[in-house]
């Protein structure tokens, strides 16, 4: 049976389901430019949750991220972020952020200092932007107030005991408890994603609050790995500090994390709602940039489909979301052949010691742009006018040491999709 | 065992340097005839070249046509350890194999010198090699069935030291290093070390002291005075596949040299081997350069390893014995060992055992046993070939599929699982902390690899080294930030030998393990994070 190709047309065509990809769509649609999004979204479930603006600047931890930032301009001025003034990133942030509120799915406000907040096994980070789930938790931290930390028999990967042991030297008053969670006592493995599922049903709610109210005596807080529902975490925080009598919060967990499934159901649910057709799960095979139109060309399980846009915006993620795929000699981005900014030859990708400060230079890595966003050559010049680039395949950054992520991801492409809309 | 102030003071009739698998052979031969024993290791078990190598257990071929004698020593402890060490063992046979451009007469010449050597060797066709190895080249010319297996040095060293505890309480110390010796006339009195993790100075007592450091040796022979030993070192480097390529060992049927040896490793297959010559022992590292020469002469023989997906690289030295024609060719020394019993240095006491290979590990220390125990005045027979090593609890982890058999045979879904890749659980982890050799309180998570599954998979340690973590927090075996801090050197060392290997499939691996353990759990920034929180909670009022 040959299947019938289905066609698509739109002023935009959005490479990539992450936060970049995700907030290209979001940014896009505000405008008035109507999108299709396509993307494999896998990566995003290894997001903390946090939103990271600039957290450090490889060294050293930074509380205040604007001035980290003039330090950056200065220090690494071919940084994407040398391309965004102030005023853009924190826009960026604001809007992305209230566009999130809005759909459901609360976020603390951007603001002038970064947050210091708890990472999964007891260490620390300053952050820019925390879920309403887990904002609780710097300020408990910061107050060293009777925290009650706990766990459960057959969730891996989270300790009680290990981030109390981590943090009490600071922080006495921290403890931990261990216990069992609702219709899921046997001991064998249970998963944070299949308790926030389990936690969007009120009764399972109840009895978890009843166990917790066993325990908790004169704790303050309540702390727990990130299972608070998947799709309304905000009122199920809400209910369950209303059952159990004391302020409760999230700390992030190891991937695959709750925090990352919710941004991913969610604007997976809300995206076309804005007006914007996402095709999900789905992998660009093949681009074509006619004089006319850019036409993106795919299978799904009901056959071919073709994408007919008039710009692109390529936020495909690096290694592990397949936008940069590493040979035995060179790194080349998967999709297009795009020209790549890269070290000299395998010797040269990786330091000689893992946390190397300065991290590794093949992190460094990506596709290069204009002040556009647009993807130049070696030589400087602009590839296809039609085309931008956001997140964190670009060049010169290093998002996991710099701790920029989603900053990256949410402003370039705000400034992707506002190149776009200012050349008309 | 007493207190003195700013030292600690142990006896023993042996002192045994170096926990290789020459180290804790002496060990067990000498606990065999009734001697008690301390072994020390500067590091921990297989750290040098035990650790460092393809596992390969010789039918002696490879040696047949330059060392007869060592051919032949390979052939008669092959098939000893066979015996003694059969849940070590894997007897997979293997084969020699030339192919186009290969030089046809060396590969002719072959089946005469095993037969010298006494090695069994049977000729193939083309057609019968690809038969039994799929993934050997369509470009075959000559091939011969040879009886090569395979060995885990991990379990072997890992069994000697338990043996050794078991006849007579004989005791292994990790990360204990010779500092000095004190000598009186022809006797070493005592042996001052450094316990690097309590950092204190321990001074040893013995009757006797063996020095069985391998590529250290020549040093350890000089802290006691001796300038006898003389030590050629040889740099190779192997990479590791992610599966098995092949159901028994490949050698290129032509002169040693690099990327001729695939030996499988139980899920995997080991890919080896170069030979550089070096003079530092200070950074033995493998090098993108050498992945690449490796690959480029082992897809001669195997083209599918182009495409291979490999999950890590390591190097190790070779402990040469130093003759006149070896000094510019580290594969043209000789494989063959010595044991020095430093009598011209003026010492009656002290022994060095140095050169050999895995194969002939048995025997060396068997040698070093004899000269000891004579020297001791002890009468008792090496009986080391004859009695079969332990397989109890604490020394069967290190074994590939053995904790996943495990696992489901006892069926208990809350035993969880803590190494995916490996399928190690809870259980094996809480054994080997309990009873391994070498195992002490706050055990690091390296020091549980050695003895485990742990971080030897895909993921290399990435995912299952936090879940250990984690486990090692619930049982009060960590209670402070040192736990992450022991994380943070565990996959900081593992990083050595992925980094070479880093392309195609493992970069996404990698790029995951960079965004958990820096991003994640903050391992890079640990300390500065550490101080963020003080410094956050001292500005309070």
């Amino acid at each position: 049976m040959i299947k019938k190709t289905r066609q698509y047309k739109s002023q935009l065509a959005v490479i990539g389901s992450g936060i970049a990809g995700c907030a290209a769509t979001v940014f896009a649609q505000a405008r008035g430019l109507n999108t299709t999004q396509i993307g494999n979204s896998g990566a995003l479930a290894y997001t903390s949750g946090y939103f990271d603006l600039l957290g450090a600047d490889t060294t050293h931890y930074l509380k205040k991220p604007w001035e980290g930032l003039k330090q950056l301009r200065k220090s690494e001025p071919d940084h994407p972020y040398c391309k965004l003034t102030d005023q853009d990133l924190f826009n960026s942030f604001e809007e992305f952020i209230n566009t999130l509120d809005k759909m459901g799915l609360g976020y603390s406000s951007p603001g002038v200092n970064n947050h210091l907040a708890m990472l999964p096994a007891g260490a620390c980070k300053p952050t820019f932007c925390l879920p309403n789930t887990m904002i609780k938790g710097a300020q408990a931290m910061s107050d060293k107030a009777r925290v009650l930390v706990i766990d459960f028999i057959g969730l891996q990967g989270f300790s009680a005991m290990e981030i109390v042991a981590n943090l009490k030297s600071q922080w006495p008053q921290l403890s931990a408890k261990r216990m069992t969670f609702p219709e899921m006592e046997t001991g064998a493995q249970i998963f944070p994603e299949v308790m926030a599922r389990a936690l969007e049903v009120p009764a399972t709610r109840k009895e978890f609050a009843r166990r917790l109210k066993d325990i908790i005596g004169d704790s303050e807080y309540i702390a727990m790995p990130a299972i608070l529902g998947i799709h309304r975490p905000d009122f199920i925080q809400r209910e369950m500090e209303e059952l159990v009598g004391i302020p409760i919060f999230e700390i992030p967990t190891i991937p695959p994390a709750v925090a990352g499934i919710r941004l991913r159901e969610l604007f997976e649910l809300q995206l076309p709602k804005l007006g914007a057709t996402v095709i999900s799960q789905k992998k660009v095979q093949h681009i074509k940039f006619e004089d006319k139109i850019i036409r993106l060309l795919l299978e799904d399980s009901y056959g071919p489909v073709e994408i007919e846009a008039e710009k692109l915006i390529l936020a495909s993620g690096r290694f592990l979301s397949g936008g940069l795929k590493a040979g035995q000699h060179e790194v080349k981005e998967a999709l297009i052949d795009l020209p790549i900014h890269q070290p000299d030859g395998r010797e040269n990708w990786f330091s000689e010691s893992y946390f190397d400060p300065a991290g590794h230079s093949v992190n460094r890595s990506g596709v290069m742009v204009n002040e556009n966003f647009q993807p130049l050559d070696h030589q400087g010049n602009v590839i296809d006018k039609r085309m931008y680039a956001a997140g964190i395949l670009l060049a010169h950054q290093d998002w996991i040491r710099q701790r920029c992520g989603a900053g990256l991801a949410i402003a370039t492409a705000y400034k992707a999709v506002n190149s776009i809309v200012s050349k008309g | 065992m007493s207190k003195k102030a700013g030292y600690r003071e142990l006896e023993t009739e042996v002192l045994i340097i170096g926990g290789g698998v020459t180290g804790t052979g002496v060990m067990r031969d000498l606990a065999l005839r009734g001697i008690s024993c301390l072994l020390i290791d500067r590091k921990d078990l297989n750290a040098g070249a035990s650790g460092g190598n393809h596992g390969l257990l010789h039918s002696g071929g490879r040696y047949a046509t330059s060392d007869y004698e060592t051919a032949a020593e390979c052939r008669i402890e092959g098939d000893i350890l066979k015996n003694i060490a059969a849940d070590a063992v894997d007897p997979c046979g293997g084969m020699f194999v030339a192919v186009e451009g290969d030089n046809p007469e060396f590969a002719a010449d072959f089946p005469q010198h095993c037969a010298r050597a006494g090695i069994p060797c049977t000729e193939l066709t083309a057609t019968e090699a690809r038969q039994l190895e799929p993934a050997l080249s369509n470009r075959v010319i000559a091939a011969y069935r040879v009886s090569d297996a395979s060995i885990d040095p991990f379990k072997l060293t890992l069994a000697n030291v338990e043996h050794a505890r078991l006849l007579n309480d004989s005791n292994y110390l990790p990360h204990m290093q010779v500092i000095s010796f004190e000598k009186n006339d022809s006797k070493i009195i005592r042996a001052t070390c450094r316990d690097h993790r309590a950092e204190i100075d321990v001074k040893i007592r013995a009757k006797q002291f063996v020095n069985a450091t391998g590529a250290w040796s020549k040093m350890v022979a000089e802290l006691a005075g001796c300038n006898d030993v003389n030590l050629l070192y040889s740099k190779g480097t192997l990479i590791i596949s992610n599966t098995r390529i092949a159901h028994g060992v490949i050698n290129r049927l032509r002169p040693p040299g690099d990327g001729d040896i695939l030996v499988p490793g139980g899920t995997v297959s080991l890919l080896g081997t170069t030979s550089d010559s070096i003079d530092n022992l200070d950074k033995i590292l493998p090098t993108v350069s050498e992945v690449d020469r490796i690959l480029k002469e082992g897809s001669d023989l195997i083209p599918s390893l182009e495409t291979t997906r490999f999950i890590r690289t390591f190097a190790g030295v070779r402990p040469l014995l130093m003759s006149s024609d070896a000094a510019e060719d580290g594969r043209k020394a000789s494989r063959g060992f010595t044991l020095y019993d430093h009598q011209q240095q003026g010492l009656s006491n002290f022994a060095t055992i140095a050169g050999g290979k895995l194969t002939t590990y048995r025997l060396m220390a068997e040698k070093t046993g004899d000269l000891v125990a004579s020297r001791m005045g002890n009468k008792n027979p090496c009986r080391s070939a004859e009695i079969a090593l332990p397989t109890d609890e604490g020394v069967r982890w290190t074994e590939p599929g053995y904790s996943a058999r495990h696992w489901f045979k006892h069926s208990d879904a809350s035993d969880l699982i803590l190494c995916e890749c490996e399928m190690v659980p809870q259980s094996a982890i809480d054994e080997v902390i309990k009873l391994a050799p070498g195992a002490e309180d706050e055990m690091t998570v390296q020091a549980i690899g050695l003895r485990s599954r742990v971080g030897k998979g895909t993921c290399q340690g990435a995912f299952c080294s936090m879940r250990v973590t984690s486990h090692l927090y619930d049982q009060h075996i960590y209670n402070n930030r040192n736990g992450l801090r022991h994380m943070r050197d565990f996959v900081g060392g593992r990083y050595k030998g992925i980094k070479p290997i880093l392309w195609g499939e493992q970069m996404p691996q990698f790029e995951l393990a960079e965004t958990m353990h820096c991003g994640l759990m903050g391992l890079d920034l640990f300390e500065d994070g550490t101080k963020q929180q003080v410094d956050s909670t001292e500005h309070k009022p």
